[in-house]
């Protein structure tokens, strides 16, 4: 039996792995520092600022992508700002699944670097120190290769999360074929057209995706435990 | 500020459970050789050694290396930018190096790299040639110290701190690297700052002890002056004794023994090696020294010297006193029950004999 994507499915899972690929990279930018600090600091803010970043994890995609509508709209701040910048506002737009994925992955992202750095304590920095690491220097040549499973863990979560979306992409992005029409609701269109064929192709290849990550990930999280 | 010494003055208060630590010091260390801090744990003696490599921050702390300026009050120098070398009490080598990348790390970012000369000659000091591609998780706890300390050394530091290299080791480990501190000492003229709680390791390594409690300085000097000083606050129990300096001057392949001469007598010890002319380090602990009014020779006992009793104090136990005997130049401590002495109607002043059943080269 042949695999029986059609065309536009295989648009849609284009879009997606473009979207997971672009929002991975991006978090690993923005969530790196987020981790460092929250995984250092002594600040009363730390508990505020974990849980905001958790938040995702328990609201409804639908509060949260309700929300970053809002803000992204042409009276929301970031609406605002994305239109002095001259970039238009971005609902409705594959920039603006990205900007919604972000928030939306950030604890996927976050969690396992800062448990990786705080596994790490303080020695490690120490020592580096004495060894006249500045750092950048300690932070680029020691605590990326020490915490190493924690960054490989939350690029594969982060990414994993970002191809399974559906809440917050169907309240940012619409249903644009090419710009925001991503797998999950392809399949949500394939369902309501009762073309459960196609549906079925689909969901069994994110089943399957999502098994083979999860599957890569334990393993490799398993071999890194042993002595 | 002296060119030729170490000046550091900290004044610290932790907070810790329950009651709040103070660091109070003041010192003047001198620039070269072994300098011990010595003390219990939870003495401060660790804080120091981290005030000093900026690892502990403090406000208004002053440190003064061989006339650099390291830190004063609106001046600090962080880690990364002090000319140290540090030795952590527990393995501190890099997990994802091995050995030789863990030595690159360091030679990498070192304001003056080892020729090939010293670098070989510092590998075959700490023994580690064989070592070398070897990750951290494949090496013995003392494999891994002797090579932090390697590390340490190559990246040529003007001050090398070393926090109790040894305390993580069982007995064999620290057997296994005191030769090479012992070969350190004596092949290096890095200044070392060394912080042990063992009377044992401070005896056979230092030049010049600190003795801490409670965050503060209680007793400074040369090694031999110091713990010869029977009325230190700080009670070192069976560790108590004294460390002579001498030289052998002569050896009984016969047996076995080497004849040591020092400033006040001579002493027979084993052998264990050492040439004639050499100098060696002698600890005779008090609890090895008894005490008598004429030299008997119909005894066991070799290393028969004759002085005079200068203090007897009260040891921890009420049965014990620790007498002070001058000979010649050196003073001896010996440990004997109060009895003792009382039958012998020994008193401050008086000549004794001291026999010392054994004694230690520690070299």
């Amino acid at each position: 039996m042949a695999i029986e994507f059609s065309a536009a499915d295989w648009v849609a899972i284009g879009l997606t792995l473009r979207l997971a690929s672009v929002v991975t990279l991006l978090l690993l930018v923005i969530g790196t520092p987020i981790a460092w600090w929250l995984a250092r600091t002594q600040s009363w803010l730390k508990g505020p600022v974990a849980a905001v970043v958790a938040l995702p994890l328990i609201l409804p995609p639908t509060v949260l992508g309700f929300y970053l509508l809002l803000a992204m709209g042409p009276n929301g701040p970031i609406g605002q700002f994305t239109q002095w910048l001259g970039l238009g506002t971005l609902p409705f737009t594959f920039w603006g699944l990205v900007v919604a994925s972000v928030f939306y992955s950030m604890p996927f992202v976050v969690q396992p670097i800062q448990n990786a750095i705080e596994a790490l304590g303080n020695r490690p920095l120490e020592v580096a120190a004495t060894l006249r690491a500045g750092s950048l220097d300690t932070f680029f040549h020691v605590v990326v290769p020490l915490a190493k499973p924690g960054f490989v863990s939350a690029a594969i979560l982060g990414f994993a999360h970002t191809v399974g979306e559906f809440g917050v992409i169907l309240m940012i992005g619409g249903n644009i074929p090419g710009e925001t029409r991503v797998i999950s609701v392809q399949i949500y269109d394939h369902v309501e057209a009762l073309e459960y064929t196609q549906a079925h192709w689909l969901s069994g290849a994110m089943v399957l995706f999502s098994f083979v990550v999860l599957a890569a990930l334990y393993i490799f999280q398993q071999q890194k435990n042993k002595p | 500020m002296n060119p030729e010494t170490i000046n550091a003055q900290f004044q610290l208060a932790l907070a810790g459970r329950g009651e709040t630590f103070q660091l109070d010091v003041d010192l003047t260390l001198p620039g070269q050789g072994v300098t011990a801090l010595f003390g219990q744990s939870g003495s401060g003696k660790t804080t120091l050694l981290r005030c000093m490599a900026g690892l502990q921050k403090v406000r208004n702390g002053q440190l003064w290396v061989k006339g650099e300026c390291w830190q004063q009050p609106n001046f600090f120098l962080p880690t990364h930018k002090r000319p140290l070398g540090y030795v952590f009490q527990e393995s501190s080598l890099f997990a994802h190096l091995s050995a030789r990348g863990n030595i690159e790390f360091a030679l990498k970012r070192a304001q003056q790299k080892p020729d090939r000369h010293s670098f070989d000659q510092t590998i075959e000091l700490m023994g580690i040639g064989h070592l070398m591609d070897r990750y951290p998780s494949q090496l013995s706890g003392g494999e891994r110290q002797r090579i932090a300390i390697a590390r340490a050394l190559l990246i040529q530091p003007k001050l090398l701190l070393m926090d109790e290299p040894l305390a993580s080791l069982d007995f064999h480990r620290k057997n296994e690297i005191l030769p090479y501190l012992e070969r350190l000492r004596r092949e290096t003229d890095i200044p070392i700052i060394y912080v042990s709680h063992s009377a044992n390791e401070v005896s056979r390594l230092a030049d010049f002890i600190v003795v801490i409690q409670q965050g503060k300085a209680i007793a400074q000097g040369p090694l031999a002056e110091v713990l010869a000083n029977v009325d230190l606050p700080i009670k070192l129990g069976e560790d108590t004794g004294v460390v002579v300096t001498g030289a052998v001057v002569e050896r009984d392949t016969n047996w076995h023994l080497i004849r040591v001469a020092f400033a006040g007598g001579e002493l027979w010890v084993r052998d264990d090696g050492d040439e004639v002319g050499a100098s060696v380090r002698i600890r005779v602990l008090a609890r090895d020294v008894s005490l008598a009014q004429a030299p008997h020779h119909d005894t066991s006992i070799v290393n028969i010297l004759q002085g005079t009793l200068e203090t007897v104090i009260q040891d921890a136990h009420p049965a014990m006193v620790l007498s002070q005997v001058r000979v010649g130049d050196t003073l001896i401590t010996a440990r004997t029950t109060r009895r003792s002495l009382d039958h012998l109607n020994l008193r401050e002043g008086d000549k004794a004999w001291v026999q010392i059943k054994s004694v230690a080269v520690v070299r």
